[in-house]
């Protein structure tokens, strides 16, 4: 964008909205500054063991639902496998920390590349599909995942993996007793996910995506590649899908095959973003702030003893929310778009 | 093998992709109508089975007296979440895609939630029938009579479905609505009747299915699941919105996963449905009949 502004002086109007264009752009930033160091300050008041696992949480799948929201929401290709990519971080972390002794951090990392060359694989397969024929072959491919993940001896198989008891420690990011350092990483991961959608919505790549969300055959004539977009946002959704779901193994210190990659997952990330606001900066983090304590706390008060009431109410919010605000909950606020006007 | 386990194995995966079929007949019939794909569809099956358990504990009659019954109740619960829940999703005025999607997940969530309230999580199953646990011995081949019953109501209830949409007003009048929405009002057709009258015949039949089902296989609020993900299989197989092509892709589903159970590990059984879905997806990318 900044090359633009050598542009004639007579073109004024052109030149005063960028300028414009410039202070929301900065605006938005401190307005996140505000938020998120107001978020860093809510465990100082909220001590509850509990409470704070459902706040990482609540950040964790904040953060991921960001990463759908790049393929999802602004390229528009509705994922409902993204479960796929969560597990293979989560696997590769761990099986790289067990039995190798790989810190996980290098693990995520890993993981997210992993994760990332099979999302170019699965999009090679499916990106020529259009509506629900590419979402429910995302289910299909994920659940194909998971069956292999559930078979695989040599990372588990049904059992899953048990990650050792040692010392508190950030290498290992192991920490037993005091769960704040998971609430600063994943803090972190959320803002770091923010801030490259931030950049993304003003980026060749996100008006690209935009584009090849909203017309593709549009898209295609003005000259941008349909398919290598779709493959860029796939590829970077997935890279830090899978970073989320290492760090939710070392945050667990548990995984198996169900808890990782099942459906329910995939949903779960779609949902936060979808009814936050699909397509926004804010969305996504205002829908896992409402959804995920909701479906914590109605699981572990109502819902422990098999009753249903959490799956009523967690489903019912979904009619809800999906039917009487489509465009999302972050409508409701006046600071919605992060959009150029 | 021997050729007479073959045709064991054939002639179960025949009988079992029939009722396949028929659970992805009605998902299709209501995508084709107005390309929406209903994620509840298993829950509707789920329900048709508890509806199937519940005459039969009520009644003290054999569960086959209820099927038609239950099918008319699951065309009135089709019917009304169509006027629910679909009918506000077809008019949002953002992400229209999306919320269809996102609704009928939220229905179907909505649904187990409810199925584990009033029903308990419990594992039911219908204790004695007229069909369960019997098998017919046709030389050395052996056949379990539910299973032969629901090959029987799925090939009756495509031919009903043929003739529903090939030789009556109503079928003409859902095949006018798929064509064009609005012309459609032009001459006289309520839309929305139409659309509800689809979504009651899908989740009529994906009924008789459950009517069937509930025979032989084990009740419970999950149980929508399984099935749930086959028929979204064989219904992108056979081609979204073409019905005949689900009776195939049904077919087609039922002897792949027989064979495959017969050669790998249980565990692993659904592995040779996905492969044939991938394989499929690679060179036909909108199912064997589909148009798109």
């Amino acid at each position: 964008m900044t090359q633009e502004t050598q542009i004639p002086a007579q073109d004024l109007p052109h030149d005063a909205a960028l300028t414009h264009f410039a202070k929301s752009r900065r605006n938005q930033l401190i307005r996140a500054a505000v938020i998120f160091a107001g978020i860093a300050l809510v465990p100082l008041a909220v001590r509850d063991t509990y409470l704070q696992n459902v706040m990482i949480l609540t950040l964790l799948y904040a953060a991921v639902s960001q990463c759908w929201n790049i393929l999802g929401g602004y390229c528009g290709q509705i994922s409902l496998g993204h479960a796929l990519y969560f597990g293979i971080g989560a696997y590769a972390t761990s099986v790289l920390y067990v039995n190798y002794a790989v810190l996980p951090w290098f693990g995520m990392a890993l993981g997210g590349v992993l994760s990332a060359a099979v999302a170019l694989l699965v999009g090679k397969l499916t990106f020529r599909l259009k509506g629900h024929y590419f979402a429910i072959a995302t289910i299909v491919i994920a659940e194909i995942g998971l069956l292999l993940v559930h078979n695989w001896d040599y990372v588990g198989g049904a059992l899953g993996i048990q990650w050792p008891i040692t010392g508190d420690s950030w290498a290992t990011l192991q920490f037993a007793r005091n769960k704040l350092p998971y609430f600063y990483f994943a803090l972190v991961f959320l803002i770091v996910t923010w801030l490259i959608t931030f950049k993304i919505e003003d980026s060749s790549w996100g008006y690209g995506w935009r584009a090849v969300k909203d017309n593709p055959e549009a898209a295609e004539s003005l000259g941008i590649e349909v398919f290598r977009s779709k493959m860029a946002a796939a590829a970077l959704s997935a890279f830090f899908t899978a970073v989320g779901g290492g760090f939710y193994a070392a945050f667990v210190a548990y995984i198996d095959p169900e808890s990782v990659m099942s459906f329910r997952f995939s949903l779960l990330f779609a949902l936060p973003a979808v009814l936050g606001g699909i397509g926004t900066l804010w969305g996504a983090t205002l829908g896992a702030a409402l959804l995920i304590p909701l479906t914590e706390i109605t699981r572990s008060y109502l819902g422990g003893s098999g009753s249903g009431i959490d799956l009523i109410i967690y489903g019912g919010l979904i009619m809800l929310v999906s039917l009487m605000k489509p465009e999302g909950l972050l409508s409701l606020f006046q600071f919605r778009k992060g959009r150029p006007a | 093998m021997t050729a007479q386990a073959l045709l064991q194995v054939l002639v179960s995966g025949l009988l079992m992709g029939l009722l396949y079929a028929l659970i992805a007949a009605g998902l299709s019939l209501i995508f084709g109508l107005m390309d929406v794909v209903n994620f509840a569809h298993g829950e509707f099956l789920m329900l048709a089975m508890y509806a199937t358990f519940g005459f039969v504990f009520a009644t003290h009659l054999d569960p086959v007296i209820g099927i038609p019954l239950v099918a008319a109740l699951l065309f009135i619960v089709g019917a009304f979440c169509y006027a629910a829940v679909v009918r506000y999703a077809m008019r949002a005025k953002a992400n229209i895609g999306m919320v269809q999607i996102f609704s009928t997940f939220g229905l179907a969530i909505f649904l187990q939630g409810a199925a584990q309230y009033f029903l308990t999580p419990d594992y039911r199953s219908i204790q004695a029938s007229w069909f369960g646990d019997k098998t017919l011995n046709l030389a050395g081949v052996f056949l379990p009579w539910p299973q032969i019953l629901g090959g029987l109501v799925s090939v009756m209830a495509f031919g009903a479905l043929y003739l529903l949409i090939a030789r009556t007003d109503l079928g003409k009048a859902l095949e006018a609505t798929r064509e064009d929405q609005g012309a459609v009002a032009l001459v006289g057709i309520d839309k929305n009747r139409v659309f509800a009258i689809g979504w009651g015949l899908g989740a009529a039949l994906v009924g008789l299915a459950g009517g069937v089902l509930a025979i032989f296989y084990y009740i419970h609020p999950q149980v929508g699941a399984a099935f749930g993900g086959i028929a979204y299989v064989t219904v992108a197989l056979g081609g979204f919105g073409s019905v005949f092509g689900a009776l195939v892709a049904g077919v087609i589903v039922g002897l792949v996963e027989a064979v495959t159970a017969s050669i790998l590990p249980p565990a692993l059984k659904n592995i040779g449905i996905y492969a044939l879905y991938l394989g499929v997806l690679f060179f036909r990318p909108s199912g064997l009949f589909g148009k798109l």
